[in-house]
């Protein structure tokens, strides 16, 4: 993995601190994450120190730290979505998963986001798995949804 | 340029190019501020210092606005004051009202703000901020559910101390400060110096107490409670408890402590005298061999620790050297178990600095013998201050006393070691003593004792040339780096964390303006200036310490207590 990150790091210039987002999202679309690994290497890269990189990064909600699951989960919090219940959706896979949102479950099968609108509005409320679109979702689907996931993770 | 302005009906002068606020300050017109620190560029970020000026829709911030001549102003409108009253309730909306309990009760400027715009009724309830306690560090304690973010630590560990281990994470009601990776502080670059805490408005960060500690001590039969002190701490408490400070409060102190109920009462000044002496011995050593690389003074633990993990390749020329604290501290538990007859473990050392670091430094790794640490436990002036008050102590009606032998005299180099630059001056004084046997010419300091953050001269010590170079806060660091960058060479710098030297130590009084710390150090000049022993090796304790104490107890006859050793730390940088 830490091939990986030179490989990035080198197409930067060093010390050229505007590169810091570019740089951060390229390394989340390759790696997955932001590992401590890459903020640390990043920092000493552009002269930065690891805190300022870290407070950055957490500034925006599109930036991970942590792993995505095999089956990363976006659901829906816009508007539209709101008002047809997707709290709802949250609690119960919240309660599924049992993981705050941003974190992945122990076996490293699911991870979940809360997102603003994905443009399905007249379609609230909307969850997207693993790139997959699902309208109109009731909380009690999701059992039955996580399950059959589950079954294809394992027979995968 | 001068030209008026209308300030509340009246007509006052101001100059162009400065912000409204200063214009106002200097016209005795006292507007509230919050974020603002002076020395640095306004962020107006916290919207306290707002004022009404006419002709603009919205209220503007007075510490950031450059003040223009048509401007017409109201400071304490109807408006103002509720825009001003609504940003402090906001502010206590989430706050935990927990204030007495608090550690800065008394001494908050929230508080201080909250009386001033007379707040007496909670209109705003806001949801509570998630407690959270971080008491990793051994020096500063965060307790984030008091923090208002204004952003003052960020600024200062950034700019001034460029450690830059401090910073908001997340967003929105999510915002706290933190340290890399969220983590807590010991796992963070943070030095301890404790700027910081200096700067915080609130109680968000405070000192790790020792004071319950300390006490328990007290009361404990067949331990031999045993307090050392600096010579700043002796301005501190002076200022601490409100008193005028004499050239004999020093022993004004000693009695203090001993009504505390401390057994034996030592000056950390002969600790500097050795520590001075030891590294004039250690630069005499470099320059015979005449070696390239410069000493660096390494009294200053928060420096330390930078160098440690910043600039590891440093860390072969720091000087070996302990600092004052752990000198004192280790002939307590060594001299004085001896000369008292007990074990060391038997002795219960405490120190009072004007330091924050010091309490890092007194944990640290080699601080130790046998597993017996030099130093116990470590008091700053303002906790020391609350365990004068809390014993009660008349200090008006106070007899003076002595401090106990062996470690009662000092040196005015010692004491001048406080301020930026002290140290290195008594080093190369101590080093001309001791080649040309005669002091040097004063003129020649003058240099090392004007402003500035980087400074040097370089003195002739017989046909060799010695060149000084300090660093006065670490922003110097980078002016010392081009400098040798540039092909110049040292032989001894001495760099000190916060600016100005202990004098501006964390440990000290809360919102001490910059004319104070002024005038603290021109105490310590003027102590310097007039005091007859000016050189470590003049001093009785010192004499006494080198040619006879120390001879006599062969266990530490080598010095080596005196030495401690400097590794690289691996930290999130």
């Amino acid at each position: 993995m830490s091939t990986d990150l030179d490989i990035i790091l080198r197409k930067y210039k060093q010390g050229k601190r505007e590169d810091l987002i570019p740089l951060l999202q390229e390394i989340q679309d390759n790696l997955g994450y932001l590992s401590e690994e890459a903020i640390v290497k990043t920092g000493s890269f552009l002269g930065l120190s690891t805190t300022k990189i870290y407070g950055l990064a957490t500034f925006y909600d599109r930036f991970r730290f942590l792993p995505s699951g095999k089956i990363q989960i976006m659901i829906c919090h816009g508007t539209s979505c709101f008002l047809n219940g997707s709290q709802s959706i949250i609690n119960k896979i919240k309660e599924e998963t049992g993981v705050m949102p941003g974190h992945t479950t122990r076996d490293g099968n699911f991870s979940y986001e809360i997102v603003s609108c994905m443009g399905g509005c007249c379609n609230g409320p909307v969850i997207n798995v693993n790139g997959q679109y699902h309208t109109h979702v009731k909380a009690e689907q999701l059992p039955e949804l996580i399950k059959r996931l589950k079954y294809v993770i394992e027979n995968d | 340029m001068l030209f008026t302005i209308q300030v509340n009906n009246k007509k006052i002068k101001a100059e162009k190019g400065e912000t409204i606020l200063s214009a106002l300050n200097r016209n005795g017109i006292i507007i509230p501020t919050l974020c603002r620190m002076k020395e640095f560029t306004p962020t107006g970020a916290c919207r306290m210092c707002v004022v009404e000026v006419e002709g603009r829709d919205r209220l503007v911030t007075a510490c950031s606005q450059p003040v223009e001549e048509w401007m017409k102003i109201k400071t304490h409108s109807p408006r103002v004051i509720t825009a001003r009253k609504t940003i402090v309730e906001l502010l206590l909306s989430n706050h935990p009202d927990d204030c007495l309990y608090c550690d800065r009760n008394l001494n908050c400027e929230l508080q201080r703000l909250a009386e001033k715009l007379n707040i007496r009724e909670r209109r705003i309830r806001g949801r509570k901020i998630k407690p959270r306690l971080d008491q990793s560090s051994p020096a500063i304690i965060r307790e984030l559910s008091k923090c208002i973010l204004c952003g003052r630590c960020v600024r200062v560990c950034e700019e001034i101390i460029t450690a830059t281990s401090l910073d908001f994470i997340n967003k929105g009601r999510e915002t706290h400060v933190g340290a890399a990776m969220d983590r807590d502080f010991n796992f963070s670059s943070c030095i301890h110096c404790g700027q910081c805490v200096l700067v915080c408005p609130t109680g968000a960060l405070h000192e790790k107490h020792n004071i319950t500690e300390v006490q328990e001590y007290l009361n404990k039969p067949g331990i031999v409670k045993v307090i050392q002190y600096s010579s700043m701490v002796v301005y501190g408490i002076a200022e601490e408890l409100g008193m005028r400070y004499t050239r004999e409060f020093d022993k004004i102190l000693n009695a203090i402590l001993r009504k505390i109920g401390f057994d034996k009462v030592y000056k950390t000044g002969l600790g500097t005298d050795v520590c001075i002496s030891e590294i004039a011995g250690q630069l005499s050593q470099r320059i015979e061999n005449k070696s390239d690389n410069p000493l660096y003074i390494s009294a200053c633990p928060a420096w330390v620790k930078y160098a440690e993990q910043f600039v590891p390749s440093l860390i072969p020329h720091l000087s070996t050297v302990k600092s004052p604290q752990q000198i004192t501290g280790v002939l307590i538990k060594t001299l004085v178990a001896d000369q008292l007859g007990v074990k060391p473990e038997e002795i219960f050392s405490v120190s009072a600095t004007p330091c924050m670091a010091m309490k890092f430094e007194a944990r640290r790794d080699g601080m130790m013998r046998k597993g017996i640490s030099d130093v116990d436990s470590v008091l700053t002036v303002r906790e020391l201050a609350r365990l004068i008050r809390l014993y009660g102590i008349d200090t008006s009606n106070i007899e003076h006393e002595p401090a106990d032998e062996p470690m009662s005299g000092r040196s005015s180099a010692a004491i001048l070691a406080e301020v930026s630059g002290g140290m290195a001056e008594g080093v190369i004084r101590t080093y001309h003593y001791q080649k040309m046997k005669k002091e040097p010419d004063k003129q020649i300091f003058k240099k090392l004792r004007s402003a500035g953050v980087f400074r040097e001269i370089s003195i002739m010590v017989g046909e060799t040339e010695v060149k000084v170079a300090v660093v006065d806060g670490l922003t110097g660091l980078e002016k010392l780096k081009i400098s040798m960058a540039a092909g110049k060479k040292y032989d001894l710098i001495e760099v000190m964390t916060c600016p100005g030297g202990c004098v501006h130590g964390a440990g000290l009084s809360f919102n001490t303006s910059r004319e104070e710390i002024k005038n603290r150090s021109k105490l310590v000049y003027q102590a310097d200036d007039t005091e007859a022993i000016n050189l470590p090796c003049k001093s009785l304790s010192l004499i006494n310490l080198y040619d006879k104490l120390l001879k006599d107890n062969a266990d530490i006859a080598d010095k080596k207590i005196f030495f401690t050793h400097f590794e690289k730390r691996n930290v999130l940088l």
